[in-house]
């Protein structure tokens, strides 16, 4: 009886927690389809984004995340490999990183959007621009992304280091070709999470690379994410319900399109690799 | 050949040394820049004595100087917290019968749903909200835009995480402890509630400390669907404001000691995160030696 019950409980917490989810999901296919065609990809907002597209919008994002990416990547891997291959264990220095890391992982995202606007926009006199905006992203996917690459290049197995060590190849040769591509999943994994994180965001981009919907002309200007257009779209424009489903779905599409890329571009590094070492 | 090989590796300690460097400099600087931001305000109402007064004072009158963070405080932990409390049951509840009763065809499907709205936006989280819940609430207990809306969403936005994490660390547990409590002939609910779930602990209460945290700090979805009305929170049909809203709402036009009492609540959700990932860290250590010892 009691073994039932519990069953059925179960049951009911699984069937309404996919029923809200579809509910969520399928909202934003339907209505995102409805106003959805391919010259709103393209377009140029009109009317607060009443009518028109996302064309300029869908540029400043891509720019966004490209700058983010550039600077947090190589900056983040590289870390991620000295603090698990080169930091040994207790040296405070590593730790204190680790640490702080941890904590920064946690720090909301408006918090990130106010040290680039003291920071970026106002200190370094980059203003409301896609270049601090980037660049605050970038700080927001570091921890993230370093703390996922660690994790990943610790898990390797020290019989391969020794092997490699043993063969008499260098530490970097070592870490290049065999520590690297071992640990592959884990920076996959970490370069899907700050691709979404950094996609979806909006609260740390608001007050570093503002609402301007216009093209960018280069990177001191203005540029509004897709996130921030949905959201102004929602709250601050009467009637922009279905261009803001439209950009959702986009958005939605977006990720999910860039997180496969991520996967293969990596696989396909990496396996080339392998079959050589 | 040797020296060479070596060369190349001093030349690589010491770029990842440079990165390390770069990245605690890095870290630092956010730190420095947020306490510096928000020093005079701190530094000024400690030298009145009035700085307590943040944290009990109703008072949110910033163009007046009256700083009464209270009702936003408040506000934020209770939407927390109901967040959490909906999200929890529903979360574990799932990944248990995703784990243990659903067919592997339907668990796989499953799967793959939680993967894809783990990965949607939150300000997708808040559209949703504000054009379907809002008015849906507002049918039923006018004004909608309201602590309520702000919970379901928040439920909805950390659902995945928690099911997901919760799912991978009820994975993990041994086969023996399934394969040992069949073998005691105990029941299913009997091996689930006292068996796997207590040896799952300290995975799941890492991955709700995570969606708490995230929770917490998430301020687009609730600025859309919270009405953001600066008061106590009383009611759930309430309109309240909470701290992330309020720092994203006021930041466009504050200035002076307005723009710095926006700092020093960012610095205040920053120790509040600060504290949760402590306690998790300290929760999955406590755990591990208690398993070691038991």
């Amino acid at each position: 009886m009691a073994d039932r019950v519990f069953t059925w409980l179960l049951l009911a917490c699984a069937l309404l927690v996919v029923s809200a989810l579809l509910w969520v999901l399928s909202d934003v296919v339907l209505q995102g389809t409805a106003h959805f065609s391919w010259q709103f990809l393209f377009a140029a907002p009109i009317d607060a984004g009443r009518a028109g597209g996302i064309g300029p919008i869908l540029v400043s994002t891509l720019w966004l995340l490209l700058i983010a990416l550039i600077v947090a990547l190589p900056l983040g891997l590289g870390v991620a490999i000295w603090l698990s291959e080169f930091a040994h264990g207790n040296s405070r220095f590593a730790s204190s990183t680790g640490i702080t890391l941890d904590i920064l992982a946690g720090v909301p995202s408006i918090v990130y959007g106010l040290f680039g606007n003291a920071f970026f926009s106002i200190y370094l006199g980059l203003g409301f621009s896609l270049l601090s905006g980037g660049l605050t992203l970038a700080c927001m996917i570091l921890p993230v992304f370093v703390r996922t690459c660690e994790a990943g290049l610790r898990a390797v197995n020290d019989d391969w280091r020794r092997g490699a060590l043993a063969l008499g190849m260098t530490r970097s040769t070592a870490i290049w070709h065999i520590v690297l591509p071992a640990a592959r999943p884990a920076i996959v994994a970490g370069l899907i999470l700050s691709i979404g994180r950094a996609t979806a965001e909006t609260a740390a981009l608001l007050f570093t690379s503002g609402y301007v919907d216009r093209m960018p002309g280069s990177l001191l200007d203005s540029g509004r994410a897709l996130a921030v257009h949905i959201y102004d779209l929602s709250m601050n424009v009467t009637g922009g319900d279905g261009a803001a489903y439209a950009s959702a779905l986009v958005l939605v599409t977006l990720i999910i399109v860039l997180n496969t890329l991520a996967q293969s571009l990596v696989d396909h590094w990496f396996k080339r690799r392998l079959k050589i070492a | 050949m040797h020296s060479n090989g070596s060369r190349v590796d001093r030349r690589l300690t010491i770029l990842l040394l440079g990165m390390a460097g770069a990245t605690a400099l890095l870290l630092a600087l956010i730190m420095l820049f947020l306490l510096s931001e928000a020093w005079s305000f701190f530094a000024n109402r400690w030298m009145d004595g009035s700085w307590l007064q943040l944290f009990y004072s109703q008072n949110w009158y910033p163009l007046e100087g009256q700083f009464g963070m209270a009702p936003m405080i408040l506000s934020s932990l209770a939407v927390t917290v109901g967040a959490v409390a909906l999200a929890l049951p529903l979360g574990l509840g799932s990944a248990i019968f995703l784990q243990f009763y659903a067919s592997p065809r339907s668990a796989q499907s499953f799967r793959l749903l939680l993967n894809v709205l783990a990965g949607i936006p939150s300000v997708v989280f808040g559209l949703w909200g504000l054009t379907r819940l809002v008015p849906l609430i507002t049918s039923w207990q006018p004004p909608g835009a309201s602590m309520l809306a702000a919970i379901v969403v928040l439920t909805l936005m950390i659902l995945p995480t928690i099911a997901l994490t919760s799912a991978s660390s009820l994975a993990s547990v041994p086969r023996e402890l399934l394969a040992g409590s069949t073998a005691l002939g105990l029941r299913r609910n009997t091996q689930i509630l006292y068996i796997i779930l207590p040896a799952a602990r300290a995975g799941i209460s890492s991955g709700v400390l995570l969606a708490t945290a995230r929770a917490l700090g998430e301020t687009l979805a609730v600025l859309m669907v919270a009405g953001n009305v600066v008061q106590n929170p009383s009611g759930l049909f309430e309109p309240v404001r909470v701290l992330t809203a309020n720092i994203a709402l006021e930041m466009a036009y504050a200035m002076g000691d307005h723009r710095a009492s926006l700092f020093a609540s960012g610095l205040l959700l920053t120790v509040l995160v600060w504290l949760l990932s402590w306690f998790a860290h300290h929760v999955s250590r406590a755990n591990k030696q208690e398993r070691q010892h038991g």
